[in-house]
């Protein structure tokens, strides 16, 4: 880390990054206790990357998120109190109780929305980002994926596009080594960055658990595309602490010892609040007020979203086709 | 339909190349892409003239990637753009059902209303070229199947301008059915000038008639029309509805005709099993049930694999003798 960043800035990220990660730890609890119905996935451990990601980032800018996507939408700027609401199927949520925990949007945002098929936003991304250039809006657009999606071949055929066409697009893939239930490495060949590099992208490993880096690999990433320089692939190491969906507790297809090596060593809340403690000489009492804020913030979104009314039974034919 | 003021004579091809001229025209968030469609102005001309009017930022050539191009078009939508998205046969579209049946349908939906997609997928289907099995289908049911789809199969190059206008406009996904043996077929429009378009849902009443109703779509209006023609030199009066837009659907045309004849043969150049023709049968037997004097009857595409060898490609379309044939049978029941 060699750049110079300011405090609130440095607080900023710490702030969002104990958000994602106290949303998910509630969202695990209220599923446990039935509160909120159907799939989530969560995405604790993986923080780093859609804090870092969306930090360099403009809030008109576009994503395109996953089915792990709460991160992504809350870094993006979404509020904890609307996010639990759509979770809980509440009319207050973003998508009035219709999306739920996979396809949550928001436009104010430039959200363009949570995905239930692996790879499914990458085109959409690349799509917002052809329109981006022809609209000359200067924006970019980033398509948040996992490993997955690496074999997915909506990717090849969107890299190519966002290649040919030089695009302001940044492929972030969000390598969390499993896809699922399967090791990362069982399903994927070759070197994952070459994928990008056959394309004549620019394309870059990251630490995915750093989220400075992941700031850096971004804004620079950024930098290119507002310059008119075209796309970047990033692939960020990252893990998923939890299983793939609430339905997977036992993990048996990895080691606890494997799992402890990242949560124990490798932290990115941790990790950075260290690094602020020690390299930016913040004090303990910053990080605990942060700290505090955030979890009322959780709490209030939560009775926020309890309270909130189930939409109206007829509102089940409303949005079909859009007037 | 008014014909007072139809002056000119084109073909379909025209009409629809006219009506995506004018819309570019008249909206510039109106991009057009697909594989070859700027350069080599389509494999069957239909953007004649459009790269040299608007430009290379209006009309792109495309990688051959339907999956990706038809997400792209997606994108576009739901930021600002009106893309009209060519798939150059239907057979393709089943490279894009991601990107149609799970993304663009369901968006403005899954959203609570958040975002609209505004895409236009014009698309080409039908058989009689002699183009083997994966260039002749025509699945227009498979997209009529998915809630926030619609779906145009204009007959008349009068109704595929008006049409496809009205695609262009709308705010939801459509998927506008061209049928590549109709291409050529003329007929008569309004001066440029004169605006005209023509809305969802409303089918076309093209021959009045008492003793039975032909339902048709696409090019199987003109072999209705056709056969219409000939049951009434033999004193049988048909009347012909052009369904023109499947979702959503004209009911109301539908039964009141079935009222009046007692009789229909629904006829779609689909595959006739879970098809089209299945779907226009049973609105008809829901609402007009007590009003039939015979079962209404399906004439879709044979259910085979549409073959090459024209002897036997021929007969899996619907055609005039047939529709005439099956017309006697319930007449005589």
């Amino acid at each position: 880390m060699t750049r110079e960043y300011e405090k609130s800035f440095l607080l900023k990220l710490y702030r969002q990054l104990l958000t994602v990660r106290g949303f998910e730890e509630q969202v695990l609890r209220l599923y446990e206790k039935t509160l909120i119905p159907g799939i989530a996935h969560v995405s604790i451990g993986q923080e780093a990357v859609p804090v870092g990601v969306c930090a360099a980032l403009n809030i008109d800018d576009y994503i395109t998120s996953t089915h792990r996507g709460h991160g992504h939408c809350l870094a993006k700027g979404a509020e904890v109190s609307r996010m639990f609401a759509e979770l809980f199927g509440k009319v207050d949520g973003y998508c009035q109780g219709k999306g739920g925990s996979m396809h949550i949007a928001n436009q104010k945002s430039g959200n363009l929305g949570a995905n239930g098929i692996v790879g499914g936003g990458i085109s959409i991304a690349t799509g917002a980002a052809l329109s981006a250039k022809l609209q000359k809006n200067n924006r970019v657009s980033v398509s948040f994926f996992g490993d997955g999606a690496l074999n997915q071949g909506i990717l090849s055929e969107s890299m190519n596009m966002a290649s040919i066409w030089n695009l302001p697009i940044i492929f972030a893939c969000e390598n969390n080594q499993y896809g699922e239930y399967t090791p990362m490495r069982q399903v994927t060949a070759g070197t994952v960055k070459m994928r990008g590099e056959a394309y004549s992208i620019p394309s870059v490993t990251v630490d995915g658990m750093n989220v400075l880096a992941v700031y850096e690999a971004t804004s620079s990433a950024v930098e290119l595309a507002r310059k008119g320089e075209g796309p970047s692939f990033l692939v960020f190491s990252t893990y998923r602490y939890y299983g793939h969906g609430m339905g997977d507790r036992n993990r048996s297809y990895r080691t606890r010892e494997e799992e402890s090596e990242w949560r124990e060593k490798r932290d990115p809340i941790d990790n950075f609040k260290q690094h602020l403690l020690t390299i930016e000489d913040i004090a303990e009492s910053d990080c605990g007020e942060i700290q505090g804020e955030v979890a009322q913030e959780i709490e209030k979104g939560i009775e926020f979203a309890q309270q909130a009314a189930y939409p109206n039974p007829e509102a089940v034919k409303d949005h079909v086709y859009a007037k | 339909m008014s014909t007072q003021n139809n002056t000119r004579e084109i073909t379909i091809i025209q009409a629809i190349n006219e009506a995506i001229c004018e819309e570019m025209q008249r909206d510039e968030k109106v991009i057009l892409i697909g594989e070859d469609v700027a350069n080599a102005q389509g494999v069957f001309k239909v953007t004649d003239g459009v790269l040299n009017k608007f430009g290379p930022e209006r009309i792109l050539d495309t990688p051959i990637s339907e999956a990706g191009i038809t997400g792209v078009g997606v994108g576009m939508a739901m930021t600002g753009l009106r893309p009209i998205v060519e798939i150059m046969f239907c057979d393709f579209l089943t490279l894009t059902m991601d990107a149609l049946v799970n993304q663009a349908a369901k968006t403005h939906y899954m959203s609570g209303g958040n975002y609209q997609v505004p895409l236009v997928i014009r698309t080409l289907m039908g058989a009689g070229k002699r183009a083997a099995a994966q260039h002749s289908q025509s699945l227009q049911a498979w997209v009529a199947h998915v809630p926030g789809l619609k779906v145009m199969l204009p007959s008349t190059p009068y109704d595929a301008k008006g049409m496809l206008k009205t695609a262009i406009r709308d705010n939801n996904p459509v998927i506008f059915f061209e049928d590549k043996m109709n291409y050529q077929i003329k007929g008569f429009v309004p001066e440029p000038e004169e605006e005209y378009t023509i809305p969802f849902g409303k089918a076309d009443l093209k021959r009045e008639g008492d003793d039975i109703t032909l339902v048709a779509t696409s090019s199987m209006v003109l072999v209705a029309l056709d056969a219409a023609e000939k049951l009434g030199e033999e004193g049988v009066s048909a009347e012909v509805i052009d369904l023109r837009s499947l979702t959503p659907i004209d009911e109301e045309m539908l039964v009141e005709s079935a009222m009046k004849t007692s009789r229909c043969i629904v006829i779609d150049e689909g595959y006739q099993s879970f098809g089209v023709t299945a779907e226009v049968a049973s609105v008809i037997n829901e609402k007009a049930f007590y009003h039939l004097d015979s079962p209404v009857q399906r004439m879709g595409a044979m259910d085979v694999p549409v073959p090459f060898s024209p002897v036997l490609e021929d007969q899996t379309i619907p055609d005039v003798e047939g529709v005439v044939r099956v017309t006697k049978q319930l007449l005589d029941n």
